[in-house]
């Protein structure tokens, strides 16, 4: 509209307000419900630790980690639209960097997650060079062989003197250095320090050049080449920041975990990440979030539903219950619980 | 030499195997311009139906049959159902569907069957048919199979009026469908199809690897190779995309990385070839119009 261009005083054009941002609820408007709901989220991380029982702490923790990976498969396959089916193989090479080092080298758990991620931005950079010739499914299928082919690597005889194998490796469970916290409080700390701040950057990158650049390749990579932007630089990278994300998440759940071992690392977590990403909300950072709690929370529904067909053994019909929550997403939640609560705040929304 | 001939000859019998999936992956793509990565869970599960029918007491020539009707339909049903509505979704929801199938299928099985390894019987004669070590009746009843199914395929598409139809529907759905051919109906019967080739190739295998809900990922991601190698348009070219995979599969394990990175090796080939040839050995070259 001409009317809301206005002239700052250097005489350049303003950009306009984004009317969206006019809306608001019961007389809050949107950016300012959204602190709040940030802020109500830290709050609610923050204290929730010492409410619960350990168990409780460790599951929240796994959640975090979860939500970490799935923040790297979606500023892959989310913004800049590059299929993965692999990422459990990016996790489990960072799980396996950081038990190599607090295994066989004694370093402290806080020094093995920064190499940890290094080193799969350098894998992901690596697998993600030959991949720029892979479009769409192509690249679907080769990242589906990596994920299949991870736990062969890991157990490969020639590497066993690191990776222990068959076997893994076991590592001991970092104490807590403060003596309010048990041992799972610290490391849920730990773990929330970290994915916060891999959260604030992942938020800033695709707000700024980068991440315009990367949607632009999304969109129309034709036209992302024409505009100047160098496809080839932007893919690769991206395949390797995602692959460090994902890694420094794998690296926490070796921490938490503390064991590692070559059948962890399937293509059937790959399917998780995927079903947390799908979920969660396809290029929606707070999506993350969702598909990680979610992922966690799924095992136990399962097990609900298998109660009532009557079985005890059902530890297979988790793997069902996520198929069909995967179909039903496409078809009734095609943007994720993100996309869900968006359209419900949309819905809500006047504008004054 | 004899250690040469005989890996080569075991590796002729597993790419049979590799032949018969990269035969249902080529059957779909050319359908749906799709891979299917439930290709594998749904052969597993056909393969399921047809245990549960021998155990029932059927035997086995009569199973086989039922089996692949029971597939044939089973796929047309899945396409029918679940992607028919999600036709002109994008390329990531197909994917996601695929793999929401692939846990589907595989954890239903294990549910249904539980987790244990069974036993499935071969079709083949256990009395030696040729006067040699090099090849088993089974392995070579397998070879023949698929060399059979090949043909029949081929002369489907190239005599009947529904082969015509379906090239023509995978071709330009827009001119198919002007010259009366329901483009719906060609998909379904393409993932009909497929399915059926999918349970003969599980039928085929399970004597060889056992009855299992996981048995079918690693041969899955062979097929794929297979499939890859020989060119996805071409379903010849996939049957020797597929012998070809399963010889240089068992000669590299043999007189290179061992038998324990031969997922690997897999995952070498289908990325080596995307990357040096993608249109494959014997595919056509696809050009795309911007």
């Amino acid at each position: 509209m001409v009317a809301d261009v206005k002239m700052t005083s250097t005489g350049r054009r303003a950009i306009p307000e984004n009317p969206a941002l006019r809306l608001s609820i019961a007389g809050i408007r949107l950016p300012v419900w959204n602190k709040i709901w940030l802020i109500l989220a830290l709050l609610i991380a923050v204290v929730m630790p010492f409410l619960v029982e350990d168990f409780s702490v460790f599951q929240m923790t796994q959640a975090l980690i979860f939500a970490m990976a799935i923040l790297g498969l979606n500023l892959l396959t989310g913004f800049n639209g590059q299929f993965s089916l692999g990422h459990s193989a990016f996790f489990g090479i960072g799980a396996y960097t950081t038990a190599i080092m607090m295994g066989h080298y004694d370093i402290a758990f806080y020094w093995t997650v920064i190499p940890a991620g290094v080193v799969c931005l350098v894998a992901g950079f690596l697998f993600g060079l030959p991949a720029l010739r892979l479009e769409g499914l192509y690249l679907a299928l080769a990242t589906f062989a990596l994920a299949t082919a991870m736990p062969q690597i890991l157990k490969y005889n020639h590497f066993e003197e690191f990776t222990g194998g068959v076997q893994g490796i076991d590592l001991d469970k970092p104490k807590s250095p403060v003596a309010f916290m048990t041992d799972d409080q610290f490391l849920y700390f730990v773990v929330l320090l970290i994915a916060v701040f891999l959260f604030i950057c992942a938020w800033n990158l695709v707000r700024g050049r980068t991440g315009r650049a990367m949607i632009a390749i999304r969109d129309n990579p034709i036209a992302a080449q024409t505009m100047g932007v160098n496809n080839a630089v932007y893919k690769s990278l991206t395949f390797g920041v995602s692959a460090l994300y994902t890694g420094v998440a794998g690296s926490m759940s070796a921490i938490i975990i503390q064991f590692v071992a070559p059948d962890s690392f399937t293509f059937l977590l790959a399917v998780t990440f995927l079903v947390g990403l799908v979920v969660g909300g396809v290029a929606s950072i707070p999506g993350a979030i969702f598909g990680g709690i979610f992922v966690l929370l799924i095992p136990n529904f399962s097990e609900w539903v298998a109660d009532l067909t009557g079985r005890t053994d059902a530890k297979g019909l988790s793997w069902a219950v996520y198929g069909a929550f995967l179909i039903l997403a496409v078809y009734v939640m095609p943007a994720g619980a993100a996309g869900f609560v968006r359209k419900l705040t949309a819905k809500l929304a006047r504008g004054n | 030499m004899d250690l040469f001939l005989q890996q080569t000859f075991s590796g002729l019998a597993n790419g049979a195997i590799y032949a018969c999936v990269a035969l249902a992956v080529v059957m779909i793509y050319q359908a749906i311009d799709h891979f299917n990565f439930a290709q594998g869970e749904m052969a597993m599960f056909s393969t399921f139906i047809a245990w549960q029918l021998m155990q029932w007491g059927i035997p086995f020539w009569l199973v086989f049959p039922i089996c692949i009707v029971i597939s044939f339909a089973g796929g047309v049903a899945i396409e029918r159902i679940i992607f028919g509505p999600i036709h002109d979704a994008p390329v990531l929801s197909h994917v996601i569907v695929f793999i929401a199938l692939f846990s589907i299928f595989n954890s239903l099985a294990g549910f249904i069957w539980e987790f244990t390894i069974k036993p499935f019987p071969s079709p083949f004669p256990e009395a030696k048919l040729l006067d040699t070590n090099l090849i088993g009746n089974h392995e070579l009843g397998m070879i023949v199979v698929v060399l059979f199914m090949l043909s029949l395929i081929y002369l489907f598409f190239r005599f009947t009026p529904i082969g015509l139809a379906m090239r023509a529907a995978a071709a330009n759905p827009e001119s198919a469908r002007l010259v009366g051919i329901s483009v719906k109906w060609m998909l379904s019967l393409g993932w009909g199809l497929a399915a059926a080739i999918g349970a003969v190739a599980g039928m085929l295998i399970a004597p060889v690897v056992f009855l299992e809900p996981n048995m079918m990922l690693g041969i899955l991601l062979y097929g794929f190779a297979g499939a890859v190698v020989g060119g996805l348009t071409s379903p010849g070219g996939a049957v020797a995309g597929g012998l070809l995979v399963g010889v240089a599969e068992n000669l590299a394990g043999t007189y290179l990385i061992g038998s324990e990175l031969k997922l690997t090796f897999a995952l070498i080939m289908i990325v080596g070839v995307l990357l040096l040839r993608p249109a494959g050995l014997f595919g056509r070259v696809v050009v795309n119009r911007v």
